[in-house]
């Protein structure tokens, strides 16, 4: 499994990511939330965002960054399956990340993470999720849609509004290599409806939103 | 300016291990592994590039440009340089983070009081 495109498909001479913005229906929902109560624990899982601490501690809430897509690139998780394959030790993942107590969080800000995670990954995180969520806390999660191709950009998600999210292109150097081979984590899958249901199916409620880039925001409601 | 290049401050090299606990009346450079506990009151801690620190760490103003594994406290401001690697919790007044670095643990920050409490890239 590829996690990060070929250098071919890197945007000649741009060494400087680009940033672009996005309305998000979601992230109206959670300001919402955001403004109407203090002192919410909220969980951003993306790249590590002094916007986004700017945001939630500003508003007298508890910030908290871990970046598991990073995280899940640790060679030291990889090991080999009976039949000599090597795959991710789901199990050591999740005794060293994601540890909190139970029912911690009123906010979990997945962005787009289960797109671009290993798929051993996905389902052992989103339960640990939901364990250390408090009852009707949510969680944000963005998803591709079908018309994504495997090429569509990763995005780190800086909010910098009640609804505004800048995008800023995302790149990691592969795991043992040098900084100047940065590249942009390769979409690994695309979840269709039915499919993101289950994912949350242990989740009190559901909501999508559909927006015109290729993406639809999911609401989930613990 | 994060190295001590002249006389000034304390200075750790890259090659030097040092377990147990540090305490000081001066800016202090790690560029080596310090393992322990590192309390500079009223001073400046830099991690360097090569710094792995193993430690809860408490000074005026913390620069991180190595790996940190512990608790910071800085009364004053915490700067990620995009090469930093920390995993703790973060407690200050003033904190920065360069794209690329990564922080994994909670961060507080206390405001001043009557002023609001900033975070920049």
């Amino acid at each position: 499994m590829k996690f990060f495109r070929s250098s071919s498909n890197q945007a000649a001479g741009s060494s400087v990511p680009q940033k672009l913005t996005r309305r998000s229906s979601g992230m109206g929902e959670v300001s919402r939330l955001l403004n109407s109560q203090e002192g919410l624990c909220v969980l951003d899982m993306g790249s590590t965002s002094a916007n986004n601490i700017r945001f939630f501690t500003g508003k007298g809430h508890k910030n908290y960054s871990e970046d598991l897509l990073r995280s899940s690139l640790d060679p030291a998780l990889r090991i080999q399956d009976a039949a000599g394959n090597s795959v991710l030790d789901s199990k050591r993942f999740l005794d060293e990340n994601l540890k909190y107590a139970n029912a911690h969080f009123d906010i979990v800000l997945c962005w787009n993470l289960p797109d671009y995670m290993e798929e051993s990954l996905v389902k052992p995180t989103i339960d640990r999720l939901w364990s250390v969520m408090k009852p009707g806390g949510y969680l944000l999660a963005f998803f591709h849609t079908r018309e994504a191709g495997p090429d569509s950009t990763c995005y780190r998600y800086h909010v910098t509004g009640t609804d505004m999210l800048e995008m800023q292109e995302v790149k990691f150097a592969p795991p043992g290599r040098p900084a100047s081979e940065k590249q942009s984590p390769r979409l690994q899958r695309v979840f269709n409806n039915r499919h993101i249901e289950n994912l949350f199916r242990d989740f009190a409620s559901i909501k999508f939103f559909l927006a015109r880039d290729a993406i639809r925001e999911v609401l989930v409601v613990r | 300016m994060d190295a001590p290049l002249t006389g000034e401050g304390a200075h750790i090299g890259k090659s030097v291990v040092i377990k147990g606990e540090l305490s000081g009346s001066e800016d202090l450079y790690v560029d080596g592994s310090v393992e322990g506990k590192i309390e500079l009151r009223n001073h400046r801690l830099t991690v360097g590039p090569n710094g792995i620190v193993k430690a809860d760490v408490s000074a005026k103003a913390v620069v991180i440009q190595g790996k940190l594994d512990g608790s910071v406290n800085a009364s004053e401001r915490v700067e990620l340089r995009k090469s930093a690697v920390v995993t703790g919790d973060v407690t200050t007044q003033r904190i920065a983070i360069e794209e690329g670095a990564f922080l994994k643990g909670k961060v507080d920050v206390q405001r001043e009081a009557g002023k609001a409490a900033p975070a920049s890239s």
